[in-house]
């Protein structure tokens, strides 16, 4: 079953073509890397998909269902869950009052909320900085904070936008058990990330976007031997 | 302890009038919860949901002109302006807020900014209803003494209290602080942001609606210029927060008693009369250096300062 659904999308930024006649779609259950050099467009396929932009041509499909050109909040609510690569706590807020207003998306009561937002606190190894203001969290946490949120709203698909970039090698290992988790719940998640070695081990799948194009699509295996995309991005050493 | 002290405070303000307070004390006293009912719904907005008004004199102005037009074009008494300004408020703060909603940040002050002197300039002009510059002078007053006044007020600001405090330990609450940190955070959490931005304002504009249909029953005259005024109503109302603190549930009624107080002493020093929104100006460049929470949001600090606390760390 498709998940999720790109029909010949396009995004026009005046003259600029951030994402051009991009075609892709993502099985239920899998984990879809996006992989392309920088200002390929793979953030701005995101905030197409998440209902940020509408596109200026082309559709996306959830569920059979098209949700290119609603507001992000309705996309949310159809269960498309999303992070930010520029991460964007509510910095004011607790850790715990951050996931409990994700929360109360699903949620009726109160304790409910908080129900659902300790349960994905603690799914995130966040449990010990509940009452910690999030503007006070390191690096590492306020990504995880991220996922803790967007899995707060008992997504579907998650949009992971470089959840794993700046962090320290044993913050990238716990990372990549949680996307592990994630995916174990049977969610399916769709990941941007410039992490060699961890996009080529966890995805099932890898769409390469350039200049707004998609170059290639495959298993891990078939893209670290594509000539064009070790041409685009991975570059010479990298693939030997 | 801490619990019960709304309760507490609201006793000891019911027993207030029993003391036997001369009718200038009632007079500042009425004036003091009159502006602590709006410091709290403009918080709602500005504090809470981080929409930062500089036009709540037109909700005020709104509400306070349906109890004047009430008596004077109905015939009513302007008492029914109370119950009657909460739905004529709502409609007008729904259709406001579809258009200034719209903006973000800095665009949205200055939206609500003119909205404010919109209203006032069109209640100037607008002479067979609103009876223009001359206003609306309320003939027969209910009471002589303050006694009611100050209790129906009260009870005013005792439901907004209870109100805004029960809206932020629930779901509307959280969605408002979510709003205030971050509009596409919220929105990408599933948070219909113009939607909640939308209640937030028509709450405010509601509660400062219903503080203003009071006015014009207390002060038995109203014009544009004093319900309308950028200076004495809107700014006011900010700086009632920003004194008090923002975000909090106090700082609204702490705000209130330093304002209406210094606003009354001033008054009293000859020659300084004029210079009031001077130094109101100087007042709110201090605390937003030193306090830039407000007295209520910076306590800690405050107690540190004046040693009533051993610094901690």
């Amino acid at each position: 079953m498709k998940m999720l659904e790109v029909k010949r999308l396009s995004m026009f930024f005046g003259g600029l073509a951030a994402i051009n006649d991009v075609s892709f779609a993502i099985t239920k259950g899998e984990i879809l890397g996006l992989i392309g050099p920088n200002g390929a467009g793979k953030t701005t396929l995101f905030n197409v998909i998440d209902g940020f932009y509408t596109p200026t041509r082309g559709e996306v499909f959830f569920k059979d269902e098209k949700i290119s050109g609603l507001k992000p909040h309705q996309i949310c609510a159809l269960g498309v869950a999303r992070t930010f690569q520029v991460v964007k706590p509510l910095q004011r807020m607790t850790v715990s009052d951050n996931v409990v207003a994700s929360a109360f998306l699903r949620a009726k009561t109160k304790a409910q909320a908080e129900g659902i937002a300790l349960e994905s606190i603690e799914f995130t190894g966040l449990a010990d900085d509940l009452d910690v203001l999030s503007k006070g969290l390191p690096l590492g946490k306020r990504k995880r904070l991220e996922i803790a949120r967007a899995l707060a709203t008992q997504p579907e698909l998650l949009l992971l936008d470089e959840s794993f970039a700046g962090l320290n090698p044993t913050e990238l290992n716990e990372s990549i058990e949680i996307i592990r988790k994630i995916k174990a719940r049977g969610i399916t998640i769709m990941i941007i990330e410039h992490h060699m070695r961890v996009i080529m081990s966890i995805s099932d799948r890898i769409v390469v976007l350039s200049y707004g194009e998609k170059i290639a699509e495959g298993t891990p295996k078939e893209i670290g031997n594509n000539p064009l995309v070790i041409d685009a991005y991975l570059g010479e050493a990298q693939s030997a | 302890m801490k619990r019960f002290l709304p309760l507490f405070a609201l006793a000891l303000c019911s027993v207030l009038p029993v003391v036997g307070l001369n009718s200038y004390a009632m007079h500042i006293a009425i004036l003091v919860i009159m502006w602590a009912t709006i410091g709290m719904a403009w918080n709602l907005l500005g504090g809470y949901c981080g929409q930062v008004s500089f036009g709540h004199a037109a909700y005020f102005g709104v509400g306070a002109y349906t109890a004047g037009i009430f008596y004077s074009k109905l015939g009513l008494s302007p008492w029914w302006g109370i119950p009657a300004s909460i739905a004529v408020v709502l409609l007008f703060s729904f259709l406001l807020g579809f258009v200034v909603l719209r903006l973000r940040g800095p665009f949205f002050a200055l939206a609500t900014l003119a909205s404010g002197e919109v209203m006032r300039v069109t209640a100037e002009n607008l002479d067979g209803f609103t009876g223009g510059s001359l206003g609306i002078m309320i003939q027969e007053r209910t009471w002589v003494g303050k006694t009611w006044y100050y209790y129906i007020i009260l009870l005013i600001a005792a439901v907004t209290f209870f109100l805004v405090r029960k809206l932020m330990q629930s779901k509307l609450g959280y969605y408002f602080l979510a709003i205030r940190e971050d509009q596409d955070a919220a929105e990408s959490l599933g948070i219909n942001t113009t939607l909640y931005k939308t209640i937030a304002l028509c709450l405010s504009g509601i509660l400062t609606g219903i503080a203003g249909a009071f006015y014009t029953n207390y002060m038995g005259y109203i014009d544009p210029n004093v319900v309308f005024a950028l200076h004495d109503i809107s700014i006011i109302a900010i700086m009632i927060v920003m004194v008090g603190g923002a975000a909090t549930y106090w700082g609204p009624f702490v705000g209130a008693l330093i304002m209406v107080l210094l606003a009354e002493i001033i008054r009293s020093v000859p020659g300084l009369g004029a210079a009031h929104q001077t130094l109101f100006g100087i007042l709110l460049i201090v605390i937003i250096i030193f306090l830039p929470n407000g007295i209520v949001g910076d306590s800690k600090k405050l107690k540190r300062l004046f040693g009533f606390q051993r610094a901690s760390s």
